[in-house]
């Protein structure tokens, strides 16, 4: 059969044929258009209406983007300038309010000559995160510093910042950059530093109190350094900090006043009621949230913890703090916290609003490690105990870096959620860039009226501030990621 | 082996409270037990102390005093002439009629979106994921106070929406119209929406503490009596369809029961809408909407909906393929299987955190007041608070009464939970 059948066959190709390409509609940008947006009826129709949507709002918005106005100085006059141009019935951004108020929007009532302040306190920020952000990489830090270093390059020398503090701030970060290329473990110092030279930079007054008051960190050290021997670990530490409390308490204003009578060096001083816009959201922001996660892994070890007494007060300080809103927390922090102390105690009210927000912080992040913890099988902690590690070991080298890890995202978002609660500082009369330093612009005889771009501002820094932050614990996650999936 | 059966069997001494493990938890347990009570006293001493140095002290006798302030939005009914702990109640009230509608509509909201973002389809995915990331990451307080400010400086005057009669021989239309088939006006002072009227009403049932309102009542015992009714019929229906394997026709049924009773009632009271209409300088008739409550309920809603839907689109990603393909090779139909196989497990990782979104929205209602929303921190921590000058008490009430709310609405949606939770038998 097969004989005949090669007989029978009169032609055999002995070259291929070229492939030929797909049809039009399996490839190319065709075939793309067709798998997603055109697939099915469904889809159809809700393409259709996605680019209806976008239409839309190009068509609201686009002339508006299109006539903004940068140079103006009242509403009315940019609306004046808007019809001129694009002519009756126009509408336009009028981007000039930004221009006139940026000032109040970043640091609101802080004095303009002492801008420099707090803008090197922020570049120092960078530089004191860099190596939590990016530890040993000595790539990222080189980055990181050297950005900081141009930062400060440029807005110090837009700020007309005096020589002095000029070249001392630049100096000091380049220290920093060559010590990232010596020895980048040793930067950790600079961010233990950091607190201190922040709070004085901002608030100013005499250089020597937090000099003196980091010093009582220094006794805590030295009396559990030099008493362990003696007395024993524990007993040692309890002596460190009795004798750092007794020095704040105490020994610190003293020798504040001594010291600045030697030597008076000081910046001027600025209250808390000059504070204002991004500025105050950073600053409650960044302490809220430098504080709140220690607090929040002790509260969560302690939900989890098989004492009875701690579990408890663990318990009911979390489930009460995430049972009422940030706002009766803030009030408390305003209107009680002068019940609740000594008489005649006042202290500052943004210290008192930070205090409240890394609780209520704290409280959110405690059942977020929690749920870390939870997490973890319980094969990791037999095997901590069968190593033979005590609590704190177990806890320090097994656990959290693990129940940490899980909890990223969920730590990130609280920390996203509480810079965002920071303008809800503006209901205990602190001027947040949301509602104090935007109402205080539309009250402004000039820009009465005017409520896109204050808020659109606003909520772009705001946006870009947390998305910033959602993507670096992307980051993060994709860094750790240990398992092999 | 030998076995160390001589282990020193030591005496007790004081240093074992730190180093010995069997009774350093009660040591450290005492050490905080104590801290904490010391805490407590040096704290209620300090209140006490500044208490006295005021001249104040601490009851809640205020609440029985005459407010004496007017409140906007009011659900129950409210006079200035009423006492604190009415006004209290009246916000309380507020707070919850935000609440409930903001969670509504950010479910509804945030299912849709997160379903949406992930279709196969690239440009609504795209869109929807700019929504999220949006509203996620500016403050909520941003999106109420340009809600507010949108509704209250875009909208038109009362005046506007005037027909006087040389426009109407002109032809000329107003500059504003009303919308929804002329029902629904929104100006710069509220949103007028008809308002449902009863000619032959049930009246109020006075219980001296409180009233109720019979009619409403009469409405919701109605509707829920038929919802039972309408359970038990589709239940039996499928207990004839186990038994017989043939489902009897219910729908007809189903829709008499719910939809006759409530329709009878409503006719038998007379019910009818009244429709707000231009009379003067205001609207006249129906009800006036502040636009605090709207901007709230609608920048809750639009700001908790971005979180749903992301709770929402996680929840559907944990389900595992294999499950929708072991549906497809049953035979089952792409909705069904999304109803019988992915939604019921999908909702069982959704609803805990879905329960804390609720919370959240209920928490922060209380930005009403960025609004001059009179809920419940307005009235109690606002107004009632300044008026009285007793901010402890208000303070504690106020924090109780969210905690409450708060552990009702976490007590019932746990119910909820465990009711949707994986039987293991």
């Amino acid at each position: 059969m097969s004989e005949t059948h090669a007989q029978t066959v009169t032609f055999v190709r002995d070259s291929m044929l070229p492939p030929a390409p797909p049809p039009v509609g399996e490839r190319g940008a065709v075939k793309w258009l067709r798998e997603n947006l055109f697939s099915t009826p469904l889809n159809i129709a809700l393409t259709v209406l996605g680019i209806l949507a976008i239409y839309l709002l190009l068509r609201a918005a686009l002339p508006w983007w299109l006539n903004s106005v940068w140079n103006a100085n009242s509403l009315a006059e940019c609306r004046a300038i808007v019809e001129a141009s694009a002519g009756e019935g126009a509408t336009g951004a009028c981007w000039a309010m930004i221009r006139q108020w940026w000032g109040a929007f970043i640091f609101g009532f802080y004095p303009p000559d002492q801008w420099w302040r707090p803008i090197i306190a922020f570049g120092y920020l960078f530089a004191a995160l860099a190596p939590v952000l990016f530890a040993g990489q000595k790539r990222m830090l080189t980055i990181l510093l050297g950005a900081v270093t141009a930062f400060l390059l440029v807005s110090l020398w837009l700020a007309d910042t005096p020589g002095v503090p000029f070249v001392l701030a630049v100096v000091l970060v380049l220290g920093l950059l060559a010590m990232a290329q010596v020895m980048p473990g040793k930067l950790l110092w600079f961010t233990l530093i950091y607190p201190a030279l922040t709070f004085w930079l901002l608030w100013g007054g005499s250089v020597w109190s937090p000099i003196v008051a980091m010093a009582g960190f220094g006794v805590l050290y030295a009396v559990f350094r030099f008493g362990s021997p003696f007395i024993g670990l524990a007993p040692a530490a309890g002596a460190g900090v009795v004798a750092a409390v007794l020095w704040w308490l105490y020994i610190d204003i003293p020798v504040v006043n001594v010291l600045q009578g030697i030597l008076p060096l000081g910046l001027q001083a600025i209250n808390s009621d000059q504070f204002g816009g991004f500025l105050l959201a950073i600053v409650i922001g960044v302490t809220g949230i430098s504080f709140s996660l220690p607090i929040g892994i002790l509260l969560a070890l302690g939900r989890q913890s098989d004492m009875l007494i701690v579990k408890t007060l663990s318990v009911g300080f979390i489930e009460f703090i995430r049972g009422v809103p940030l706002i009766t927390l803030l009030f408390t922090a305003s209107l009680l916290l002068q019940y609740f102390l000594p008489p005649g105690t006042n202290f500052d009210i943004i210290l008192r609003v930070i205090i409240l927000v890394t609780f209520f912080a704290a409280a959110y992040l405690a059942e977020v490690i929690r749920g870390g913890l939870a997490a973890l099988p319980r094969g990791q902690y037999e095997a901590a105990d069968a190593l033979g590690l005590d609590y704190w070991r177990a806890q320090r080298l097994i656990i959290l870096p693990q129940a940490l890890k899980i909890s990223i995202p969920a730590i990130v978002s609280t920390f996203i959620g509480l810079f965002k609660d920071t303008t809800l500082v503006a209901f205990v009369g602190l001027m947040d860039p949301l509602k104090g330093v935007t109402q205080i612009v539309r009250a402004d005889i000039d820009w009465k009226g005017i409520y896109w771009e204050p808020y659109i501002f606003v909520g772009v820094i705001f946006f870009l501030i947390c998305f910033g932050m959602s993507r670096y614990s992307m980051y993060l996650e994709r860094k750790l990621k240990t398992d092999h999936r | 082996m030998a076995i160390a059966t001589d282990v020193p069997k030591d005496s007790f001494r004081l240093s074992m409270l730190v180093y010995d493990t069997r009774y350093r938890s009660y040591t450290i347990q005492i050490v905080v037990l104590v801290l904490f009570a010391m805490a407590v006293a040096w704290l209620l001493n300090n209140t006490v102390q500044n208490l006295e140095a005021r001249g104040k002290e601490f009851n809640f006798g205020f609440l029985w005093q005459r407010a004496g302030y007017d409140i906007g939005q009011q659900l129950i009914p409210y006079t200035n002439d009423d006492n604190h702990f009415r006004a209290v109640l009246v916000g309380l009230v507020n707070t919850l009629v935000v609440a409930f509608w903001g969670c509504i509509f950010a479910t509804v909201l945030g299912v849709v979106i997160g379903v949406l973002r992930l279709s196969k389809n690239w440009l609504v995915s795209r869109l929807m994921t700019v929504y999220v990331e949006m509203f996620r990451n500016v403050p909520l307080l941003l999106w109420i106070l340009l809600s507010y400010v949108i509704l209250s400086e875009t909208t038109p005057q009362p005046r506007d929406f005037r027909v006087t009669d040389e426009m109407a021989a002109a032809g000329e239309a107003p500059a504003a119209s009303m919308m929804l088939f002329d029902t629904v006006a929104v100006t710069n002072r509220g949103t007028n929406i008809p308002s449902p009227l009863f000619d032959r009403g049930l009246g109020t049932l006075d219980l001296g503490f409180m009233s109720l309102n019979l009619t409403f009542w009469a409405i919701v015992a109605v509707i829920a009596a038929s919802v039972f009714v309408n359970r038990r019929l589709l239940a039996s229906a499928r207990a004839t369809q186990e038994a017989t394997g043939d489902r009897p026709v219910t729908w007809w049924k189903s829709l008499l029961i719910l939809f006759a009773p409530v329709i009878l009632l409503l006719v038998a009271m007379g019910f009818h809408v009244e429709i707000p209409a231009l009379q003067g300088f205001n609207f006249q008739g129906g009800i006036l909407v502040a636009h605090s409550f709207t901007a709230l309920t609608i920048a809750l809603s639009l700001y908790t909906a971005a979180f749903i839907a992301e709770i929402v689109r996680a929840g559907i990603m944990a389900i595992s393929r294999g499950q929708s393909e072991a549906a497809f090779a049953l035979g089952l139909r792409p909705n069904r299987t999304m109803s019988l196989i992915i939604l019921p497990q999908a909702l069982r990782v959704i609803i805990p955190p879905l329960i804390s979104q609720y919370l959240n929205l209920t928490k922060n209602t209380s930005l009403g007041i960025a609004v001059s929303y009179l809920d419940l921190r307005g009235t109690l921590g606002g107004i009632t608070l300044n008026q009285t000058g007793r901010e402890l008490e208000c303070m504690l009430l106020m924090m109780l009464i969210y905690l409450t709310i708060s552990l009702i609405i976490s007590t019932l949606m746990n119910l909820y939970n465990k009711s949707v939770q994986l039987k293991a038998r």
